[in-house]
């Protein structure tokens, strides 16, 4: 029987790749990639414990979750997509102009 | 049946994220997020929810990951994803901190007991009345200003979009 805690490990491990992906990786568009990962980790958390606790207030708050996502993938490759055309690079090591 | 399409598909999510992170060519890693996606949209109709699982179909598959495509062919990305040097320091740390949250996490789920009681959406009343209509009634009367508000985001996020992304008129 798969109980919601199978669910919540399967969430934690597919969070724990986006966070690798996220510090290992240096191509802006991967690591943007990684971040989809994570807000998708977490959207499975929220579906598994509003199917655990009968409650659609999950299901309701995974649908504002993916509103803000894809808010954010827009508004983020743009700015991708600026920085490459200033600099010619989308490796995050070479844009580091507010880094100290 | 509901099992061994669980392992399936979680095993299937779990590869092709793998396969985003270390894959060298960004156009592939775009493709394993689909993949990813997908998969998660079977496990989302294992828990009852298949308005989010089709929802998530649409959106991400769907919109996010074209926007994805679409941009990585703009930036002609070759050249510079395979002059990019490993740096085994910066990998072999990110890889034990993302292990050390792993393990929180884990140890948070043994430990942790879930508060408050059981709502009135039980698998038999999603199957009797559908989930998209619970979702409909809920969404327009209870979180019915969240609801507008997510629309304000949705179109500073548009208007934010075309004035970054437009070239200087000179």
């Amino acid at each position: 029987m798969i109980s919601y805690q199978h669910y919540l490990v399967l969430s934690a491990i597919l969070f724990a790749i986006g966070v690798i992906g996220v510090l290992t990786r240096r191509n802006a568009i991967i690591i943007f990639m990684s971040i989809e990962v994570m807000l998708n980790a977490v959207n499975l958390t929220f579906v598994a414990l509003s199917n655990h606790l009968h409650s659609l207030d999950g299901q309701i708050f995974v649908f504002f979750v993916m509103t803000v996502a894809a808010a954010e993938v827009a508004v983020g490759l743009a700015l991708i997509v600026v920085i490459f055309r200033l600099r010619e690079t989308v490796n995050v090591d070479e844009i580091n102009l507010m880094k100290w | 049946m509901t099992p061994l399409l669980f392992y399936a598909f979680a095993a299937l999510s779990i590869i092709s994220a793998l396969l985003i992170i270390t894959h060298r060519h960004p156009v592939y890693s775009a493709l394993f997020l689909i993949l990813t996606f997908f998969a998660l949209a079977v496990l989302y109709v294992l828990l009852n929810a298949q308005f989010i699982a089709a929802v998530h179909v649409v959106v991400y598959a769907g919109a996010i990951m074209v926007l994805f495509l679409f941009v990585i062919m703009l930036l002609n990305l070759r050249r510079e994803t395979l002059a990019v040097q490993p740096n085994w320091v910066w990998k072999g740390v990110g890889g034990a901190l993302a292990v050390l949250l792993l393990i929180e996490v884990g140890y948070v789920l043994n430990v942790a007991r879930l508060p408050g009681g059981i709502g009135p959406y039980s698998p038999e009343v999603l199957a009797q009345k559908g989930n998209t209509e619970l979702i409909g009634e809920l969404l327009f009367t209870r979180y019915v200003f969240p609801f507008e508000v997510a629309s304000v985001v949705l179109l500073v996020a548009i208007v934010g979009a075309i004035v970054l992304s437009k070239r200087k008129l000179s």
